[in-house]
């Protein structure tokens, strides 16, 4: 057992760290949208299987004959990583449109539009399958879908028996940069001030002046981004996707956005992480089946202990 | 009824194909009973199918079933039929615990993972005398049966063994690429289908992982060189009971071969010739005059005929006598039929 564990720590500790970054990028947009509207918008894992597509699409587009290296590969990840980043933002501001702002308007209860966003997930996901996967490739929409490879699993360096590889390095800095630029975002900017006011208390943020429809607007844009750079990471890391991709993905970014804290932006990342490193743990001792419990009894315990999360309550209240 | 649309769809069309190549033949003679084959997607899902067969039975009035495809549906569905009185034949549902709950009206053509396990292992055995195995499966009930006949078998001939399983729709295998890794076996087999298949293939060889790679009927599909890639599938073993002709062979297979190209539009794949053979065995009935469920079960207690896939006729249970296991291997980014068990070689 003790063998094991010290056999099998570091490398699944690179694997824990790699998918809890996948992980965390989602975990932004559920608590982005959860810290301004208090919604939890379940068809958020839609927005990052979408983004899997584009990054789908436009891989098989440029359909590489071999893996690139240097320039070449830095180009076509950034394209990938700005298409998802785009097309998933936009299919994010779509989805308030429709699914959310009626509602609100209407002044719907929070369950109301919680029940639209589950019925909007399974819109998305059918809508994949019989429609837009079969029209963007020709194949049957229910099946799993396959990219050519853009990045060689190199290794880097290793630390003790753990190979760090190239891919591994990409989404592990990629992750990183973009949760660095979204936090400078929220807390540096004007348009940021908007989003932690209108977190803190939307009525005073409406009497300051505060466009409520313009921030919930750019809050869909932003997470639905995020989901989409982690769609890009997703394809070139596993080389696959199918029309529900999302779904168990969501969930678990969900769990990592309570286990931080929700409507933190910080705790997204490190709940993220955190899920990731205790889920590839605790499958030494237990083994892989036992993932989902191992993850789901850590949120008990935290949230036993800790009801707002790790790093507790939202950011946007403490620092506004 | 089965999988028509969802992930692991392209096991289930062909037989698909297959029952209705069978159907409309038989049709096409302008029989005093003409039979009419209605379809059932359940997306291979034991709610969907409860649901499904629910309306087959009292508002389509089938008098017989072909399928489910997969083994949890068919667990699920199993005391329905009874009730039912709906004889039913399975072209590819294996899991062995099925002929076991006394079902009367239950049948299927290919041989059960008590057979297919232990014919896996003991061909790897004979072809590379491994020292260790390493077991692995998804957390379906299909998956979990074929690999526990796997390890079992591995065990008796003296091969250490280890397992890992993992959830069917988990995405990130690095936990269960780490055990393999560490473990250093000489030869992995999975229990599970093509999509989960491909996608571990692929992780354990970029994990740096070579052992020899080997899996049952459920990852026997071109899809699964997709999923992996081309690189990572090469010279995977994969073994069916199933019989899938290519188009070098002759005779009735010839025949068959020939026939479904014609009425599918498609070569023959996976459990084609077994869902035409369980189509026959429903037709052979009616022929014989047997038009209520009940009557055609009775038929089924005695027929007997050489089916395309292999001769066939059912056990009490509702088992095929004959339980022959086949050997591909991806040769060249394509599976390559290699032959029966007892008699292939491995390439490479």
């Amino acid at each position: 057992m003790l063998d094991d564990f010290l056999n099998q720590f570091l490398p699944s500790t690179v694997g824990g760290l790699v998918f809890g970054s996948i992980y965390a990028l989602i975990a932004l947009g559920y608590t982005m949208v959860y810290g301004v509207l208090r919604l939890i918008n379940f068809a958020h894992s839609e927005i990052f299987m979408i983004g899997t597509f584009t990054s789908l699409v436009v891989i098989t587009a440029i359909a590489p004959a071999s893996p690139l290296t240097g320039f070449a590969l830095f180009g076509v990840m950034l394209l990938i990583i700005v298409a998802s980043a785009a097309i998933s933002g936009g299919a994010a501001m779509l989805l308030e449109v429709v699914a959310y702002r009626p509602l609100r308007r209407k002044g719907a209860t929070r369950l109301t539009a919680l029940i639209s966003a589950i019925g909007a997930s399974l819109f998305l996901q059918e809508l994949f399958a019989l429609v837009i996967i079969p029209w963007l490739t020709g194949n049957a929409g229910r099946n799993q879908q396959s990219a050519p490879r853009i990045v060689d699993r190199d290794t880097v360096f290793t630390i003790g028996n753990a190979a760090v590889r190239t891919d591994h390095i990409i989404v592990v800095v990629a992750a990183v940069i973009m949760m660095i630029a979204l936090d400078r975002l929220v807390n540096k900017t004007k348009i940021g001030r908007g989003i932690r006011a209108t977190a803190q208390d939307p009525e005073a943020a409406v009497l300051m002046g505060v466009s409520i429809d313009n921030i919930v607007r750019v809050t869909f844009l932003l997470g639905g981004a995020m989901a989409g750079v982690a769609g890009a990471l997703y394809l070139m890391e596993f080389e696959n996707t199918v029309f529900n991709v999302g779904f168990v993905l969501g969930i678990k970014a969900f769990t990592a956005a309570v286990l931080g804290g929700i409507g933190n932006l910080r705790g997204a990342l490190l709940g993220g992480i955190v899920l990731g490193l205790i889920e590839n743990w605790g499958a030494i001792f237990l083994g892989s089946e036992w993932k989902d419990v191992i993850a789901f009894t850590v949120l008990v315990i935290v949230l036993m202990f800790r009801p707002t999360g790790i790093l507790g309550e939202s950011l946007q209240k403490a620092r506004a | 009824m089965g999988d028509l649309t969802g992930e692991n769809a392209a096991i289930v069309i062909p037989p698909r194909n297959g029952a209705v190549m069978a159907v409309n033949e038989y049709n096409a003679k302008n029989p005093k009973v003409k039979i009419e084959l209605v379809q059932y997607d359940s997306q291979g899902k034991a709610d969907q199918a409860t649901s499904l067969i629910t309306k087959a039975i009292t508002q389509d009035k089938i008098v017989a079933l072909i399928g489910p495809a997969f083994s949890g549906e068919s667990k699920a569905i199993g005391g329905q039929l009874e009730e039912g009185k709906i004889p039913s034949v399975s072209p590819s549902a294996t899991n062995p615990g099925l002929a076991q709950n006394g079902w009367t009206y239950w049948h299927r053509v290919v041989a059960n993972d008590a057979d297919q396990g232990p014919g896996i292992a003991e061909f790897l055995v004979k072809a590379k005398s491994p020292k260790k195995a390493f077991v692995l499966s998804d957390d379906q009930e299909y998956s979990v049966g074929l690999a526990d006949a796997v390890a079992k078998s591995f065990k008796d001939s003296n091969v250490a063994v280890e397992t890992d399983k993992f959830s069917k729709d988990a995405s990130d295998y690095s936990s269960t690429v780490t055990k393999v890794a560490a473990s250093n076996p000489d030869v992995i087999v999975f229990g599970g289908y093509y999509a989960q298949a491909g996608r571990l293939l692929k992780q354990l060889r970029d994990g740096g992982v070579k052992a020899t790679f080997a899996s049952g009927d459920g990852s026997l599909d071109q899809q699964l060189v997709t999923g992996a890639g081309t690189a990572a599938a090469e010279g995977a073993v994969l073994a069916c009971p199933c019989n899938i002709p290519t188009p070098d062979v002759t005779g009735a297979l010839k025949t068959f071969f020939e026939n479904y190209k014609k009425s599918a539009n498609v070569d023959p794949a996976i459990y084609a010739t077994e869902g035409y053979d369980a189509a026959t065995s429903f037709i052979k009935a009616v022929e014989a005059g047997n038009t209520t469920g009940e009557k055609i079960n009775e038929f089924l207690k005695t027929v007997s005929f050489e089916g395309v896939s292999k001769p066939l006729k059912f056990k009490a249970n509702g088992e095929p006598e004959n339980n022959a296991i086949f050997i591909y291997q991806v040769v060249d980014g394509k599976v390559k039929l290699l032959g029966p068990a007892e008699e292939a070689k491995l390439e490479g």
